[in-house]
């Protein structure tokens, strides 16, 4: 037995409709969620698990091959380490303008500009980090014991 | 009195995860144990904390829990465990001493207890000059405690390529014959 | 000295040694993250009640709002929880393999093994 009895599970065609149906919502709402989380619940975080949990809705509906043809292992493989590269690259940046590592201050002419910059930025590596982490880690657990 | 009514509802999961042998009963509870947990955090006002909570302990951990499931065994053997006793005996002493531990805290939202009179002032009161954010918990996760995050997420990637590195490649060693025919359907 | 608003914590204490119980006491190996997990979360909880403030609201600057619950213990457990759940699957990852190396994942009967090693 694979993750769900992937194969049992594509014949429901009940759950291949309604999943189609939802998931691109479930991605709006984690994109939502990643910008908006600057003014409401929200940030980084929940939106990389928000839109990784679409992606291994996906996953548990259609398969693991079918979704490693939508998002190869190189894209998660190297979103993991693009999104943590973002976050440290900000606190670089900070430090070449003449600030303090991650004191936003500096990235535009206004603080608090800077700041809403560097915040938007560093939310962004963590989402992307922590949604390619969830995916990667739950193909390495699904894709395990059917190749 | 919602807060007293969540935990005991979240005792009684307990129970039922500490009593149940069926492994994905277990996995099912400890799901219903991180919601319940998430609607606590709505009460008491965390909802960043309830959002993620929501989403990372009822969705994604439950949903590995079963793929582990899926790749080792269902069921718990019946044998009675030798350190029930023990164990029993330990979590008593600790949980006797974290009580005793409990009796200098200052009860439950008191406005005047030291924790929200040391920094949280100034977040709260000069975050809207400094930051610009509406969101407090972002302005400080982001901005006033970077660094902390930045380690978080660091830890994040280093357990994701830990989990590469243990299951991400290689085969079972006992292959299926029909694996092929599998694969094609 | 009143013991009313201290309850919350001691349930919470009670929740967080039944986590510590499975950990130590059961011997499947699901179950022990499972306790684990349930220690964890205990945990999160005893920080978010102390961070919560009588008539206060979640702390999203509004207008004529005067009082907010403390950020900060909201800030430690959200990036906790995404940690944990991180942990949580290496520790997972570790069960596979183990029941791939030993046939079993309850830990007397590995441990049975090692010593007919």
């Amino acid at each position: 037995m694979n993750l769900g009895e992937l194969r049992f599970m594509r014949r429901k065609v009940i759950l291949r409709v309604v999943s189609k149906f939802i998931i691109p919502f479930i991605l709006l709402f984690g994109l939502y969620v990643q910008w908006h989380g600057d003014f409401g619940p929200g940030g980084g975080f929940q939106a990389g698990v928000i839109f990784a949990s679409a992606i291994i809705l996906y996953a548990l509906i259609f398969g693991v091959e079918q979704t490693r043809k939508a998002i190869p292992a190189w894209v998660t493989r190297s979103g993991l380490s693009v999104g943590v590269l973002l976050y440290a690259g900000v606190g670089v940046a900070t430090l070449l303008l003449g600030e303090n590592f991650l004191n936003y201050n500096a990235l535009a002419n206004d603080p608090v500009n800077g700041q809403h910059l560097g915040i938007l930025l560093v939310e962004l590596g963590v989402g992307i980090t922590v949604c390619c982490a969830m995916v990667t880690i739950f193909i390495a657990f699904a894709g395990r014991g059917h190749r | 009195m919602i807060v007293f009514t969540l935990l005991g509802f979240m005792c009684a999961t307990v129970v039922g995860i500490i009593r149940i042998r069926d492994l994905f009963s277990v996995v099912m509870l400890t799901g219903m144990f991180s919601l319940l947990g998430a609607a606590i955090y709505v009460v008491m006002d965390a909802v960043d904390v309830a959002f993620t909570e929501a989403a990372v302990g009822a969705g994604v951990s439950t949903v590995l829990m079963l793929g582990t499931l899926a790749l080792t065994s269902r069921e718990e053997k019946t044998t009675g465990s030798s350190r029930a006793v023990s164990g029993g005996l330990i979590a008593l002493v600790t949980g006797v001493i974290l009580i005793y531990g409990t009796l200098d805290m200052p009860s439950y939202g008191d406005p005047q207890s030291p924790i929200h009179n040391h920094v949280v002032p100034r977040y709260i009161n000069q975050s809207p000059n400094e930051v610009g954010l509406p969101n407090v918990v972002t302005s400080v996760l982001a901005s006033y405690r970077g660094y902390d995050t930045l380690g978080e997420t660091f830890v994040i990637f280093t357990a994701a390529i830990g989990v590469i590195a243990i299951i991400g490649r290689g085969r079972r060693r006992r292959k299926k014959p029909e694996d092929q025919t599998e694969a094609d359907t | 000295m009143e013991f009313s608003g201290l309850f919350v914590y001691w349930i919470i204490v009670a929740l967080m040694m039944s986590g510590l119980y499975i950990v130590i006491a059961q011997n499947n190996l699901v179950k022990k993250i499972v306790g684990l997990n349930v220690f964890q979360v205990s945990v999160f909880l005893l920080y978010i009640t102390m961070g919560k403030v009588t008539g206060g609201t979640a702390p999203i600057l509004a207008d004529n709002i005067t009082v907010y619950s403390n950020p900060l213990p909201h800030v430690l457990i959200l990036t906790a929880i995404v940690v944990g759940v991180a942990t949580t699957s290496l520790g997972l990852a570790l069960v596979v393999r183990i029941h791939e190396a030993y046939g079993t994942i309850e830990d007397d009967e590995i441990l049975e093994q090692d010593d007919d090693a």
